[in-house]
């Protein structure tokens, strides 16, 4: 029952307020001191910093404060400040040739730390975060290069990409032997058969010896008569342990069949001369760079 | 007085109109259904008329046989009981499902399953954050504000039948919402993803709600209001208004489940946010803070530390923390004055919720020892505990210069979850195990030990959990800011997404030990519910509290 006597509680020897509810009661214990302290320091910091800094709409705009502060000044002063640092080094970077970036010290080290930094945001949803490449998407550790491994080959791939949108793109289209029907089902069989024999694996001979002819005259035109590829086309050497999209029969039929060739957007648009040079001299330095 | 005489005295006016309400929600769904060109709108339409036909089964069945007991008893108690269920239920789905999403994060390449659309983590993680917020928690609030009310207005719920559309009611939101968000109908606002039809129904049932709770206040013979109702009553009162307000949106056509938000741009933003922190301040914060104020003296025994207290921590939370959205939104697009209001009340709001810690606390002196007998006391001690550092930790991420280093950070992941599972969770779970033996009248639980395990499996669970993300967030942030010498990021995005793999896996395991604890709860209130209790622990000689 309610509102009936005001008690001491044994333990704590509070008053009660003389409510209760359903067996519960309250104790009418001040409010803790430190509580309202802290609880007031908050509100004198909070109108401290109203004074300070932006706070409060007004009918034309709103009080911004003793400091002034502006989140878009701040934010432009931070990135002119970012281009500074890199403008330093980016300097002598952007005179300076691939080959004399690659034998100085320091602007290779630049180039290594920038181009990893824009290799991780621009490259590596494609060729992987260590550039190790996965189906379809090359693999730039190894010594194997489709359109050249020289410093500058290396950069016009960058700046017009593959297949891309650029008019000076590097351009190839292997034919979809089997899915234009271009060949039959069992020239097909027997080419798959030539490609495996071509990179040093056991084949069967009767099939190599009937696609010979076949291989001169529908891949030779790219691949090279003995196979081992042409970095005009981009076309792929047939002859090493590297395989783009598989080494399997099943991989290899299966390229013959769809003739796939993979996208590298171009990036002259995207990303400033500078950055590009940067990723040229990283790409290179990854392993596999030719002189 | 028999069943015919009270009928006879006192038509029963609600049990024409709950139900015909119903009814004509049925009608209309039942033309979506049949009209509308678009097979999401026909399957949202089939599961709410299908839903709403259970329930008037459901009805009929329960009033077949004449008035039931419960209806003419001094207390509603079992609607209390479906509340517990249903609660457990939601729980327990809602939790599962939340294991999945950690599961699709540390692994993404074994739980991703490109031909059942359903199972992508786009549409599951919004039906994890629904599922515990509002089906858990919702149910939890409904339970135990329907349960509170009565006892401490010493009177029975108002509406009669009523009730009951409210709890139905809320399941069939519930169902709606959850299997829309499995065929991809979202609005995309956080935590507010059902669209505009189910707005609409949780519009009518919250205020039925706010109806039924204050007119059981109306009708209270007791002089005062109990500090757990005020809680109550600015919980349903403010989300009814945060709910609509957020929620303005125009159909694209009355057939078709796609609506438009009436705010775009940034102020859509602060309006989702203004709406979202105070579904944090007022569902999870004030709406559970009356579970504590009412199970902890309860549970331990002792008088409320301060009643002055309560009163003042009450108004000041409410007065300050309806500002404090705009924190979610430093360094946006929002004007910087915005940042510093929602930043400085975040700072102010700080002592005013530590008065609900001081009062849940305190309120254990002259009880302690009763911790290390009673698992279930300690349950809502610790959860008290956990709110007291999560809502300090909140205002320091509401810091601009910590929040340039925490925000889009899973570091907010782990904050959302010390209060989560520590808090929201453990009160609940505290009050859940008082209210099925009072509700079912058992003696006691089943059994204290299987509450013993559920404590330490959770507890451990949500360490594994806060700090995993803790250190993930923190190491996120700086990654990503990381500048090398020349003034160039020193990670890519994805090397940042690689450095967090242990830590997910770690999360996901301390989401599992947490699930496994709700499982065991589940096991061991179910047993209660039956009437068993463990031969390995016999009856204490001191029975446990007397329901009322």
């Amino acid at each position: 029952m309610a509102d009936h006597k005001k008690e001491i509680d044994q333990h704590s020897g509070t008053e009660t307020t003389g409510h209760e509810w359903d067996g519960i009661r309250e104790l009418n214990t001040p409010l803790p001191r430190w509580w309202l302290w802290v609880f007031y320091a908050t509100i004198l910091w909070a109108f401290g910093y109203w004074i300070l800094y932006p706070a409060w709409p007004t009918l034309t705009g709103y009080t911004h404060g003793i400091l002034n502060q502006s989140q878009r000044d701040d934010v432009t002063k931070a990135l002119a400040a970012l281009k500074d640092q890199r403008q330093q080094a980016a300097a002598a970077f952007s005179n300076a040739s691939l080959q004399q970036i690659e034998a100085d010290p320091n602007l290779f080290t630049f180039a290594r730390e920038a181009g990893k930094s824009a290799f991780g945001d621009n490259c590596a949803t494609c060729h992987g975060s260590g550039a190790q490449g996965s189906k379809g998407y090359p693999n730039l550790n190894d010594d194997v290069w489709l359109w050249g491994g020289k410093l500058d080959d290396i950069q016009h791939t960058i700046q017009v990409g593959v297949r891309s949108t650029n008019p000076e793109t590097r351009n190839s289209q292997m034919p979809a032997f089997g899915r234009d029907k271009l060949l039959e089902p069992a020239q097909i069989d027997d080419l798959t058969e030539y490609v495996v024999f071509l990179s040093g694996h056991q084949a069967n001979q009767a099939a190599v010896t009937r696609a010979q002819p076949l291989f001169k005259e529908q891949c030779a035109v790219c691949h090279g008569d003995d196979g081992k590829g042409n970095r005009e086309f981009g076309a792929p050497n047939l002859t090493d342990k590297e395989w783009l999209y598989g080494g399997t029969r099943a991989d290899i039929h299966a390229q013959i069949v769809n003739g796939r060739g993979g996208v590298m957007p171009t990036w002259a648009s995207r990303l400033d001369p500078v950055t590009i040079k940067a990723l040229a001299v990283y790409v290179h330095s990854l392993g596999g760079g030719e002189q | 007085m028999n069943t015919e005489q009270a009928a006879r005295r006192d038509p029963r006016w609600d049990l024409f109109f709950a139900p015909g309400m119903l009814v004509a929600a049925l009608l209309l769904a039942l033309i979506e259904a049949a009209k509308s060109p678009e097979p999401q709108m026909q399957i949202q339409a089939w599961t709410f008329l299908l839903a709403g036909i259970g329930v008037l089964v459901w009805t009929v069945r329960r009033y077949a046989r004449g008035i039931p007991a419960d209806d003419q008893s001094p207390y509603a108690n079992d609607i209390v009981k479906a509340g517990v269920i249903a609660s457990m239920f939601w729980g327990l789905a809602g939790m599962a499902v939340g294991l999945i999403i950690a599961l699709q994060l540390a692994f993404p390449n074994l739980f991703y399953f490109p031909d059942l659309p359903f199972t992508n983590f786009g549409r599951i993680r919004p039906l994890h954050t629904s599922a515990v917020i509002f089906a858990f928690g919702g149910n939890v609030l409904i339970a135990t504000s329907f349960y509170v009310v009565q006892r401490t207005c010493k009177a029975r719920l108002a509406g009669g039948f009523w009730p009951w559309f409210v709890f139905w009611g809320y399941q069939m939101f519930i169902l709606v919402a959850g299997t829309g968000y499995l065929i991809g109908v979202t609005e995309g606002r956080e935590y507010a993803e059902p669209e505009w039809y189910a707005d609409i129904w949780l519009t009518l049932v919250w205020v039925v709600y706010l109806l039924v709770f204050l007119g059981t206040i109306w009708k209270r013979k007791e002089p005062h209001i109990y500090v757990a109702n005020w809680f109550y009553l600015a919980f349903i009162v403010t989300i009814a208004m945060l709910h609509i307000v957020n929620n303005l949106s125009m159909p694209v056509d009355l057939l078709s489940t796609k609506s438009y938000s009436a705010f775009a741009g940034v102020q859509d933003a602060l309006t989702q946010w203004w709406y979202g922190h105070n579904a944090v301040g007022f569902f999870l914060t004030a709406g559970f803070l009356a579970i504590m104020y009412y199970f902890v003296p309860k549970r331990a025994e002792r008088p409320i530390y301060s009643y002055r207290l309560s009163i003042v921590h009450f108004w000041t939370l409410i007065f300050i923390y309806i500002w404090a959205g705009p924190h979610h939104l430093h360094y946006t697009a929002l004007p910087v004055w915005a940042q510093t209001l929602g930043m400085t009340f975040s700072i102010m709001l700080w002592m005013p919720s530590w008065g609900g810690m001081i009062n849940g606390l305190m309120t254990l002196s002259g009880a302690w020892d009763k911790l290390r007998t009673d698992p279930v006391l300690r349950m809502l001690v610790v959860s008290v505990a956990f709110y007291g550092m999560s809502t300090f930790e909140g205002p320091v991420m509401s810091i601009k210069a910590v929040n340039s280093l925490s925000h889009y950070t899973d570091w907010t992941i782990g904050h959302v979850h010390s209060g989560a599972l520590g808090w929201v969770g453990f009160v609940s779970f505290g009050a859940l195990y008082c209210l099925v033996p009072w509700l079912w009248k058992r003696q006691r639980l089943y059994s204290n030990s299987l509450v013993e395990w559920h404590f330490w499996i959770s507890t451990i669970g949500i360490v594994f959990y806060i700090t995993s993300m803790w250190v993930s967030g923190i190491m996120q942030g700086l990654m990503w800011r990381a500048y090398n010498e020349f003034g160039f990021l020193e990670y890519s995005f994805v090397e940042t997404v690689a450095a967090m793999h242990p830590y997910y896996m770690i999360r996901a395991f301390g989401g599992l030990l947490y699930l496994s604890g709700t499982v065991i709860m589940a096991y061991n209130l179910w047993r209660t519910a039956r009437g068993d209790i463990r031969a390995a622990e016999p009856l204490a000689l001191k029975p446990q509290l007397a329901t009322a």
